[in-house]
């Protein structure tokens, strides 16, 4: 196994377009290492990301901000700056594993395991964020959603990797919220995880929104018929209720030893509610 | 000199009081060596190949691959461990369960075990080691087991493999009497202990045929024993160390790959060290059985129960042992009943060998009898407290399982929870609160202790007894105690094979009840010694020298003033007066006294999600004579936390394909800190009749009540009576949905 700690970008993709079939970005790590502690995989090329300069900052720009690859998640809930303004996608990074695993583990890790359960995803979907992608031919940017393919599977081809994800700025009257069902308290896996973004009209009512949907498919939902239950609405009861149903229904999740079927579809449409509460107030501060 | 064992009452000095563990500073400070921490020059490592199914015939192990690996050192399969057992079925299951002979019984079954010079090359000797299987039916959970028709899990066996039956009076009659019945069937799910620290040893054969073996275990002597059989080897020949232990709960009082290690320590003449990993451990360890318990109880309006019966199925993995039949022991042992009547069947499952897990047994039967309890009570219209006093045991009753009580807690720990403030403190919105008691035989058994008064006159207490909760710091008070001197003078080890008698193993909550009992006798005869020295010293009879305060004093006018002379007085003239001084006893601890408590707790049910959390919660219980109470209070916090992980969320789950899907802590839900509220303590001391200092064991019975409490509990939270353990979130909404369903 060969571990490599590039300097620039352009050497990281250079390594991962040369590299072997099992050649593998490494950021926290927290995900790559436990899976090669487990024996889950011998790994052929190892690339640190860490090294590379501007990597491990967040960044505010004219219209959003751009979180760096390596930046770990403890650092994003100290960011106060972010924290104000896209409150869901912060708790939901914090939401990870503990305090040792948030100094290490980062969104970009998060989205690139392709995990249906990786909490701080359905956050970024429904923020409406960006992957910047650097590859051996150069950049493109898509939408977080376009990451993950299904269990462990990305849409990066070889040689590519994520640089940067970008936040754009929400506009006024913006709120978001993420809430997971997990059975304990803490250190667990998403069963059901739901991101909600509504930015308000002057009037109150709901102008737009997002929500998306983790762990109740093979990768994470953007549920466009469950957003639009809600848009016009000030989020009165029918409008929760309604919320709750589509989710519910747009749900593919499986039965595994973290819950059936029915608890998922059930649970999912609970903590779309709860979770659009949260956001429609926050929106209202805003 | 024989000991006197009666409770004499007395007033404590150093018992009761609460000084740091011996143990402690290493514990904190990261130096205390625990099973893996032990290391010898040349030591190979060890990995353990498993069964990837259920049940399976071996055809054919190819193993030459394997041993032509640089770096390879021995290789073992069943041929390496031949059959010296001689007809003993049990120790058969053990050889067996430690290495897969011409079937693998569950997913995890050691098929074979290579040493090589380090992990990395041992694990690709794994991968070259070629296994063909005939796959069989295999049958994994406890009801379809039961059935007729279902797979047999061993040989041609019946899955049915035991029915015991207890209990007294006539059922019918007492049914025939009760004016309401409630009947309910109940399932719990299989837990693992769940200890913090894997299986791990270092074994060493040496090429004069002696052996020893560093290992984590409850009980060195226990498994020397086992060990010493299965390789042939005389008992003297093998020596084992146990090391600090972290954590047992009954999961490390048998053996799993130690004899392995052994094994491929013989072969390669060098030194052996085998970890298990945490799956490792999930599947092919401990377990205990999953369950699926009948109850039928009756009453009369003013809320005498009548009678009561209950059939316990408990699943044992391949091998029949005595699970369900501890808990047809078990299941009424709180109640004073006229007509009783239980049946224990033992089913064999393709799953781990069961082992025993804190109050083996006991916590399902408790779940399924005090849920019938609580739910009789609620029919009556009495409130559940009262009617479990009315009907308590009390000294003199006839337990349901044979012998009759002497002194004994249930009444004082219900009276207790009566009294408490938790009973009557307000419930919020969604949550409710449950009740329930639980016993536990308690165990005394084979012990061995040397005292040994140094040239300072501290004290050296070696024990036999590993220390799994405190036990060298509850020993040490209680040797201070019987000789007068200071808890800081007195330091306890526990004493390798070589060095000690034999020793049961630390179980059946036996540690400080059994080598407190030896410990006193131990002391006893020190003092004797030390008279006989002071008697020299003074050059006076014997008979005129009392022992007070630490001292011999000089007894009568005559006397009068000669100054007494402490321990370390005599101590000086050891030398000079016949040699070291030194007590030592060997004893069986016979009276363990039985064990009750009653818990309380408080729980939140989110009824849109099923998600259940623990507000408060009460452990009362009797220690008999709480030694270190904190340590003591440690024991009932304890059992109530694994309690409360079982009941919520922890179950092992099997796949169609009869594989264990959760082996780790990501799955199998352990509680994490933050799920657990502060659990209140209260000690009652109900001295036990069977012991100097009235000590019983304090270590299981505090996980017997927790199921049923939290099952109580939540049942009352969301007006549903909860059937099925461990009570998770998906089980919780299925069940409100079905009540709202009709
Ligand atoms: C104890 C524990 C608890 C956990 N709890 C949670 C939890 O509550 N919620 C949750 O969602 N997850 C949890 N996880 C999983 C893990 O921590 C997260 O998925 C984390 O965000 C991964 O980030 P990382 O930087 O450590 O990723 P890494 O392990 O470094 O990488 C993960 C994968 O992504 C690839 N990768 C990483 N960065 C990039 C990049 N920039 N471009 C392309 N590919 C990349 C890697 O090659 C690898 O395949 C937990 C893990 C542990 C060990």
């Amino acid at each position: 196994m060969r571990y490599e700690r590039p300097a620039t970008i352009e050497d990281v993709t250079a390594l991962l377009a040369s590299g072997g079939e099992k050649s593998f970005v490494l950021a926290g790590g927290t995900d790559l290492l436990v899976r090669m502690k487990n024996d889950a995989f011998e790994a052929d090329l190892i690339v640190d990301i860490k090294a590379i300069e501007g990597m491990s900052d967040v960044t505010r720009t004219a219209d959003g901000f751009e979180i760096g690859a390596a930046v770990p998640c403890a650092a994003l809930g100290e960011n106060a700056e972010l924290s104000r303004v896209w409150p869901g996608v912060v708790e939901a990074a914090n939401l990870i594993g503990s305090t040792q695993i948030q100094g290490r583990c980062t969104i970009s890790g998060n989205l690139c395991n392709a995990s249906p359960a990786a909490d701080s995803v359905p956050a970024m979907v429904a923020a409406g964020a960006l992957a910047r992608i650097a590859g051996p031919d150069g950049r493109r940017t898509v939408p977080v959603q376009d990451i993950p393919q299904g269990p462990g599977k990305t849409s990066l081809r070889k040689g590519e990797f994520i640089e940067a994800i970008v936040l754009p700025d929400p506009g006024p009257r913006s709120g978001d919220a993420y809430l997971r069902f997990i059975p304990r308290t803490e250190m667990d896996i998403a069963v059901v995880g739901v991101g909600v973004q509504l930015t308000l009209a002057e009037d109150g009512s709901i102008a737009s929104a997002r929500v998306a949907l983790g762990a109740v498919g093979p990768k994470v939902i953007e549920a466009t018929e469950a957003a639009e239950t809600i848009i016009g609405t000030r989020l009165d009861q029918p409008a929760l209720d309604a919320l709750a149903a589509v989710c519910s229904e747009v749900s593919t999740p499986i039965a595994d030893k973290r819950g059936t079927v029915d608890f998922r579809k059930q649970v999912v449409g609970v903590l779309a509610a709860r979770a659009a509460k949260i956001a429609y107030q926050r929106a209202g501060e805003d | 000199m024989s000991l006197d064992t009666t409770y004499q009452g007395r007033n404590f000095r150093s018992v009761g009081t609460r000084p740091l563990r011996p143990d402690g500073v290493d514990k904190v400070t990261g130096r205390a060596r625990y099973g893996a921490d032990f290391n010898m020059p040349g030591q190979l490592v060890a990995r353990i190949l498993r069964s990837p199914h259920a049940h399976a015939r071996i055809v054919r192990i190819d193993t030459s691959r394997a041993e032509a690996l640089k770096g390879v050192k021995a290789v073992v399969t069943a041929a390496d461990l031949p059959d010296l057992t001689e007809g003993d079925q049990g120790l058969f299951n053990t050889l067996e369960n430690c290495m897969a002979r011409t079937e693998v019984l569950y997913d995890g079954h050691a098929v074979a075990a290579v040493a090589a010079i380090d992990a990395r090359v041992a694990k690709q000797a794994l991968k070259l080691i070629e296994v063909e299987y005939e796959v069989l039916p295999h049958v994994t959970d406890v009801d379809m087991a039961a059935r007729p028709d279902a797979p047999k899990a061993n040989g041609t066996a019946p899955n049915i493999a035991k029915q015991t039956e207890f209990g007294h009076g006539d059922v019918d009659a007492g049914f025939a009497r009760a004016d309401v019945i409630v009947e309910r069937s109940f399932l719990t799910e299989q837990t693992h202990q769940g200890y913090i620290e894997p299986h791990a040893c270092v074994a060493s054969c040496n090429s004069d045929g002696t052996a020893e073996m560093w290992v984590c275990t409850q009980g060195h002597f226990v498994y020397r024993q086992t060990c010493a059989s299965l390789l042939g080897l005389d008992v003297s020949k093998l020596r084992v160390t146990s090391s600090e232990i972290g954590g047992g709960f009954g999961g490390k009082t048998h053996v799993w790959a130690e004899p392995v290690a052994l094994a491929l320590s013989r072969k390669a003449g060098r030194p052996v060290k085998l970890v298990m990993s945490r799956e490792e451990v999930f599947r092919a360890s401990g377990p205990t059985s999953a369950t699926s318990i009948d109850v039928k109880i009756g009453a009369t309006k003013d809320g005498r129960i009548t009678a009561a019966t209950a059939h316990l199925r408990y699943s044992n993995g391949p091998y029949a042992d005595g699970w369900a039949e501890m808990g047809a022991m078990t299941s009424f042992a709180c109640y004073d009943l006229e007509n009783v009547k239980t049946v224990g069947s033992e089913i064999l499952v393709n799953r781990p060998k069961v082992a025993a897990y804190r109050a083996p047994s006991a916590p399902m039967a408790a779940f399924a009898v005090e849920s019938a309890v609580d739910e009789l009570a609620q029919k009556l219209g009495i409130d559940p407290v009262e009617f479990r006093i009315q009907n308590a045991a009390s000294e003199g009753t006839r337990s349901s399982y044979g012998p009759v009580y002497g002194p004994i807690g249930i009444g004082p720990t219900l009276e207790a929870a009566k009294a408490h403030d938790h009973m009557k403190a307000p419930l919020g919105p969604n949550q409710g609160r449950g009740m329930a008691c639980g016993f536990w035989f308690n165990f005394g058994g084979q012990t061995c202790t040397d005292l040994n008064i140094n040239a300072d006159g501290t004290v050296t207490l070696a024990v036999g007894t590993v220390d799994v909760g405190g036990s060298r710091a509850s020993l040490s008070l209680i040797a201070a105690e019987e000789l007068g001197i200071d808890y800081k003078d007195v330091k306890a080890v526990v004493a390798d094979t070589a060095t000690l008698g034999y020793n049961d193993m630390t179980d059946g909550s036996r540690g400080t009840f059994s080598s407190s009992m030896a410990t006193i006798s131990a002391a006893r005869n020190a003092i004797e010694v030390m008279r006989q020295r002071a008697a020299l010293i003074w050059d006076i009879p014997v008979e005129d020298i009392d022992w007070e305060d630490g001292h011999a004093v000089a007894r009568g006018e005559n006397y009068g003033n000669l100054p007494p002379l402490s321990v370390a007085d005599i101590a000086a003239e050891a030398g000079t007066t016949g040699g070291p001084i030194a007590g030592h006893s060997e004893i069986v601890a016979d009276g363990a006294g039985v064990s009750f408590a009653t818990h309380i707790c408080d729980v939140e049910v989110d009824p849109e999600t099923g998600s259940t959390r623990i507000k408060r919660y009460t452990v009362i219980q009797d220690a008999g004579k709480a030694v270190h109470p904190s340590y003591v209070e440690g024991q009932y916090q304890g059992g109530a936390a694994q309690g409360i992980g079982w009941a919520l969320n922890e179950e092992y789950v099997y796949g169609e394909d009869g594989r264990l899907q959760n082996p780790g802590f990501l799955d199998y839900r352990i509680p994490v800190c933050s799920d657990l509220p502060m659990i209140d303590t209260q000690i009652l001391e109900i001295p036990n009749p069977n012991h100097p200092y009235g000590v019983r064991g304090v270590g299981e019975t505090s996980i017997v009540p927790p199921l049923a409490a939290i099952a109580n509990a939540i049942s009352n939270a969301v007006g549903v009576r909860m059937t099925h353990i461990p009570m998770s979130p998906p089980r919780i909404l299925a069940a409100l949905d079905r009540e709202k369903a009709g």
